[in-house]
């Protein structure tokens, strides 16, 4: 019998009335290892009024849902995890007005830990405005 | 001290401090959950981020009127507990403020400072006024 494949799609559906929602961070895209969400811009996620350029949290955000998804596409199924680190390098700022979209990548799961990087862009994947790097740890432990 | 609208919509508020950077604190709510009972890891993100930044501030206000512009460059965070359904405190502190770059933590606590629920390191650039 073959296990169901995970669907970020449902999974994205059931953050709406949590942080993800409040945020606005949607499903775009996903392969065998990876998933894209969008964080369309909004003025209440501003992190400098003088230059209306977006806060780096909400993109930190994204990318921890981005990164998490991408390992339960790879395991083809959810465990729960929690992050143990994340590193996120600010390329540039985001263009302000334009929806950011952030894609992770899940390239090494172990029994315990799960290896992601990432990155983020505006419109044009070859001008990322962010990278990250990081590790999860599988909550419940693996017989 | 006056926060950007991202600190709003995370609910943080600014504590008294006794002078030094200020203590944020931010209450739990849906609109900070992750998993049902815990904190989103990136909403914890962006209090250590905000904690950082006005921790930053108020040094540059110190030595420079506040006129400077900050632009982060990375921020590396470390989570050590599952944050509950409570309130969440986090204080930056600078650990070098250069003429160009600054070094900043911050930790994030929620019913004991000495047991912190998350950490993080800051390199910003600092574009003087």
């Amino acid at each position: 019998m073959t296990q169901p494949a995970f669907d970020p799609r449902i999974f994205m559906s059931f953050g709406k009335r949590a942080h993800a929602g409040r945020l606005g961070i949607e499903y775009h895209a996903h392969g065998a290892d990876w998933a894209e969400l969008a964080l369309p811009y909004n003025p209440a996620l501003i992190g400098d009024e003088t230059s209306g350029v977006l806060a780096s949290g909400p993109i930190l955000s994204m990318m921890d849902m981005a990164t998490s998804l991408g390992v339960w596409l790879k395991l083809g199924e959810f465990r729960p995890h929690a992050t143990l680190d994340l590193r996120i390098d600010y390329l540039r700022p985001a263009t302000p007005g334009k929806t950011v979209y952030g894609r992770g990548e899940c390239y090494r799961i172990t029994r315990a830990i799960s290896f992601v990087r990432g990155t983020a862009h505006d419109g044009d994947p070859a001008d990322p405005l962010a990278h990250v790097a990081g590790t999860f740890m599988f909550t419940e432990v693996q017989p | 001290m006056k926060l950007p609208p991202y600190a709003d919509l995370l609910g943080i508020a600014v504590e008294a401090g006794d002078g030094g950077p200020p203590v944020l604190m931010m209450p739990y709510s849906t609109d900070v959950m992750g998993r049902p009972g815990f904190l989103h890891g990136g909403a914890l993100g962006g209090l250590l981020e905000v904690a950082a930044i006005a921790a930053l501030r108020h040094a540059l206000a110190i030595e420079d009127a506040g006129d400077s512009r900050i632009k982060p460059i990375n921020v590396t965070i470390d989570f050590m507990r599952g944050g509950r359904e409570k309130e969440t405190r986090a204080l930056g502190i600078v650990t070098r403020l250069g003429n160009r770059v600054a070094n900043v933590e911050a930790h994030a606590w929620q019913d004991d400072r000495d047991r912190p629920i998350a950490s993080a390191r800051m390199n910003y650039l600092i574009v003087r006024g």
